[in-house]
């Protein structure tokens, strides 16, 4: 926020496209396959040849609900279909089936954290379901090629009030939608690959003015962070404006992730009037009592519900249990840590710092690392029993990584075992200390700053197998008995 | 011809003494001396031929359909896999359809051999028959005059004997009227009980498919085969269809209406005065007759023609000449392509049509008329509601006139589309109606009899009509 001038605040409205994760689209059986060659998740109804009806997915109906319902969103038992009218080659129909009065769910909203720890609630004006279109493929020799697998693969559009004020407000509410989605295994949230789309309407106005000023539109923004640099580039853009003494000129841009711009689109692709009417060979979609509590009880836990079991059935702290429900995935692959390991904390700390790191590092989700969740909790049991220190943990983590061996066998067979046995410590402690009388010296004349030189030779000659703790405690002992003899 | 109707006609086949083979030639040979006609977009010859003898040895057999050794014709804008889909119309005049009609596969499952697609008006966008591509479809009574539309083709491919029955389309009256002007029966099922699936749509609430015949059992037959519910069509409705042959001559006394509105002003005194008649000797049969009121009747042809323009022109939109069907090649830009394409593609009615439809739809003017017409619309079912809790079924004529000269109104479409002053309500309220033949004019046109019947009652309609049946 601070980024921008101080005199003026954004009101930013959000509309995210996600692709819906069903087998088949939205009126046709035809496959919702990604990457099959071009034309061949087709039939004449998606190919809108003369004569063809549309047959409504369920499934679709249903994941669409599930997304009302984490929303807080009304759920309207009686909403109906409308034709979207415009020419577009990918268009195989001349209109795109969508909804428009009597959207699926409405007045919605999700709680989302700013980094101050503020929480705001972004409401959810609605919820509709529609149908995607074709894609246009430009070749070099100035023709334009099209590929009708997309079309009528079905997609939600969830539009907020223009409750967003900040750059970081809507990318944690996308974060958040990513979030949700993924939990209710709907869509695989990949705006990179376009299964999740982000249109943004942007004005400015002076703080404590009441009157939304003139929106512009921006398109065309396929990551999360385009998403926050966009709406930082246009509204320093209309800040600047207004400060210049220019008006804002409702207009949609398209932005250019390499170049970090926005450019207007041509004004005759925007002023489109798309003749919305209801489709007349679809009938109203009906859901009955009895199918609202069927999807209901479909629901999985959601993130926020997660985050605070974490917080209470393992006592996380509210920053382990955001990070670590963060991902359905990895918040399962928790769970089966934790439920075998004596240690939930530890638990926490290994799957943020160390399985995490693996997992950025090598690119890799959750699902396809290596190590098994009982094979972690074994290695979290084998330090909260002293069996092993946290620093030769480290190394059976590595050797599991690359042999993905059981950390108990791993200890056993490289001879890594704690030594905790007081007596055996302390005839390494008298070995060391006999061994260096220069440095006894040092200690005698006050420089206690010699105990880590003394530490780092009994780990050394212990291979780091001893127990720090006890290896602290016993030495200091030593040395003082050797000061008090003086 | 040698037979009646077509239960008759299996009869025949089976004890021998017809050839389904020579009986397919000799359709085919009447289609060929009877060209001057224009019924016909296709004649599938060879393929009809020898349909004929692969049904003809069924039937000997006994294993055969319904429809076994039927000849019959489809309107061209019904989808048969593999075979032409022109809907008369330049824009998909090169359009094979790559998948059949429900309707048509429920025909060919039933065994009957589709010999020919009949001519239309393009779209089944009007009401003469003169807006096809393929040229006007000429009234085998008097061949100066139109067979009425859109679905001419059709009603003449019966009337002058070019097959046994045919498939039409009905949107406002384009089977009704054209079995009125061409002296036959044809019947416009409730809205929902025969399957769209297959129908190029023109305006979808509205477009219905049904049979044309010279006699009530073969039109009967024709409808039962086609109705039912079916998964492609979201808007077919799973209603029992009852056996239609069953209700034949049941001599039912239906109890009946007359709507007053329906015989004012505009009609035809030759018309009116042969239904009229027709009204009295019900009456001394025993029928009870009462006239009843659809108050909202001055309203239909305006709320039709808004809302059947305003589904025509988001239904037409898909032939912009991108992926299939007629492409110009006069074009430097994607919006000129649609455009050239579009305006040498579409013939004039059509066009007209998606002006006025775009117009309705747009922002500023939808509520004024696209949502009202969507209310009046309502109001014109309700006045069917109430009148059929009175009686069983209406009379009205089915046109104002009898079958017009060629040319007469194609400079004036208001005109045009006053000839279907008595048959849109139908559509509007989404009921059943049927053309019955019951008369001809002092200059030997056919004079027609609408009646129609609450949803679902195509039962009343069959036994009704059976009694005007002299076959
Ligand atoms: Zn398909």
């Amino acid at each position: 926020m601070s980024k921008f001038n101080q005199k003026y605040e954004p009101v930013i409205g959000l509309e995210v496209h996600a692709q819906l994760l069903t087998e088949t689209k939205l009126f046709c059986g035809c496959s919702t396959k990604f990457g099959n060659k071009p034309n061949t998740n087709v039939c004449p109804v998606c190919l809108g040849h003369p004569g063809v009806l549309p047959v409504l997915n369920k499934r679709a109906v249903e994941f669409a609900v599930m997304m009302g319902i984490a929303t807080n969103c009304n759920i309207n038992r009686h909403s109906i279909f409308a034709r979207k009218n415009y020419f577009y080659p990918d268009l195989p129909k001349g209109y795109q089936i969508s909804q428009y009065e009597e959207p699926l769910c409405e007045n919605g909203f999700l709680k989302i954290t700013t980094k101050d720890g503020v929480q705001k609630n972004i409401r959810i004006k609605r919820i509709h379901l529609e149908e995607d279109a074709g894609k246009s493929i430009h070749d070099k020799s100035d023709t334009t090629l099209i590929d009708v697998n997309r079309c009528g693969v079905p997609l939600i559009e969830i539009v907020t009030e223009p409750d967003i004020s900040s750059p970081e407000e809507a990318y944690l509410y996308l974060t958040k939608i990513k979030q949700i989605v993924q939990y209710l295994e709907i869509c695989d949230g990949n705006m990179e690959e376009g299964s999740l789309r982000c249109d943004a309407n942007i004005s400015v106005r002076l703080k404590g003015d009441n009157n939304l000023g003139v929106k512009t539109e921006i398109k065309n923004m396929n990551s999360f962070r385009n998403v926050e640099k966009a709406l930082e580039y246009e509204i320093s853009r209309q800040i600047d404006a207004l400060e210049d003494g220019e008006e804002i000129i409702q207009q949609t841009l398209l932005w250019n992730a390499d170049l970090e711009h926005a450019y207007p689109m041509r004004t005759k692709e925007e002023e489109h009037d798309y003749r919305y009417f209801p489709d007349p060979d679809l009938i109203p979609l009906f859901i009955n009592d009895e199918w609202y509590n069927k999807i209901n009880h479909s629901i999985p836990e959601l993130p926020d519900a997660r985050s605070n079991r974490f917080i209470e059935s393992y006592s996380l702290p509210k920053y382990d249990a955001e990070i670590l429900t963060q991902e359905k995935d990895i918040a399962e692959y928790y769970e089966m840590v934790a439920k075998n390991s004596r240690d939930y904390k530890s638990a926490s700390n290994w799957i943020m710092v160390d399985v995490m790191s693996v997992l950025n590092s090598k690119n890799i989700s959750i699902k396809e690392f290596t190590i098994q969740p009982e094979n972690l909790s074994k290695l979290i049991n084998l330090i909260s029993d002293g069996v092993i220190s946290s620093k030769i943990a480290k190394e059976v983590f590595q050797i599991m990584l690359e042999s993905n061996q059981d950390p108990e066998i791993i200890v056993k067979e490289k001879n890594l075992i704690q030594i905790s046995d007081e007596k055996t410590i302390l005839e390494i402690v008298k070995k060391v200390i006999e061994k260096n009388p220069d440095q006894l010296n040092e200690y005698l004349s006050g420089k206690e700053k010699v105990v880590g030189f003394f530490v780092g030779q009994i780990m050394k000659l212990t291979q780091g197998k001893a127990n720090p703790q006890m290896v602290n405690k016993i030495l200091i002992e030593e040395l003082n008995n050797k000061k008090n003899k003086i | 011809m040698q037979y009646s109707n077509l239960s008759e006609k299996i009869g025949l086949i089976k004890s021998g003494r017809i050839s389904l083979i020579e009986n397919v030639e000799t359709f085919l040979q009447t289609i060929q001396s009877r060209k001057n006609l224009n019924a016909y977009n296709f004649v599938f010859e060879e393929e009809a031929i020898q349909r004929a003898k692969e049904i003809e040895s069924k039937i000997k057999s006994g294993q055969s359909g319904k429809l076994a050794g039927a000849v019959v014709a489809i309107k061209d804008v019904l989808a048969y896999k593999d075979h032409p889909l022109t809907c008369s119309s330049k824009i998909l005049s090169n359009f094979i359809s790559i998948y059949s009609a429900t309707s048509v596969q429920k025909i060919i499952d039933e065994d009957a051999i589709i010999i020919g697609k009949t001519n239309c008006d393009e779209f089944a966008m009007g009401s003469s028959n003169e807006n096809s591509f393929f040229g006007n479809v000429l009234n085998p009574v008097d061949d100066s005059r139109v067979p009425g539309g859109s679905s001419g083709g059709s009603a003449v491919a019966v009337a002058a004997n070019l097959c046994d029955v045919s498939l039409g389309t009905d949107t406002g009256g384009s089977i009704r009227q054209p079995a009125a002007f061409c002296g036959i029966f044809g019947l416009k099922p409730t809205y929902g009980r025969v399957s769209r699936y297959g129908l190029t749509a023109f305006a979808s609430s509205f477009d219905t498919i049904g049979p044309f015949a010279k006699n009530v059992h073969d039109l009967a037959l024709v409808l039962n085969v086609i109705s039912g519910k079916d998964e492609k069509d979201s808007t077919s409705v799973n209603q029992n269809v009852p056996d239609l042959i069953s209700v034949l001559n049941n001599q039912k006394k239906y109890k009946i209406g007359i709507p007053k509105e329906y015989f004012a002003e505009g009609l035809d005194v030759e018309i009116k005065n042969s239904i009229l008649n027709i009204v009295e000797k019900l009456k001394a049969e025993g029928f009870q007759i009462e006239e009843v009121s659809l108050p909202m009747t001055e309203y239909t042809i305006a709320t039709y023609y808004i809302l059947i323009t305003a589904e025509a022109s988001s239904n037409l939109a898909r032939y912009d000449g991108a992926r299939y069907g007629y492409r110009s090649d006069n074009y430097s830009n994607l919006e000129e392509m649609y455009i050239n394409s579009r305006t040498e593609g579409f013939g004039t009615e059509v066009k007209r049509r998606i002006m006025l439809g775009t117009y309705v739809l747009s922002s500023g003017y939808y509520d004024a008329y696209y949502r009202k017409a969507q209310k009046v619309r309502r109001l014109i079912k309700e006045d069917f509601d109430k009148v059929f809790q009175q009686v069983d079924l209406l009379i009205t004529p089915t046109t104002p006139t009898t079958a017009f000269k060629i040319g007469e109104k194609s400079d004036n479409p208001l005109e045009m589309y006053l000839s279907d002053i008595y048959t849109t309500s139908a559509n509007l309220a989404g009921i059943p109606g049927i053309n019955i033949p019951i008369a001809k004019n002092s200059n030997g046109l056919p004079i027609g009899m609408q009646v129609l019947a609450k949803q679902f009652d195509e039962e009343k309609l069959i036994s009704f009509a059976s009694r005007f049946d002299k076959t």
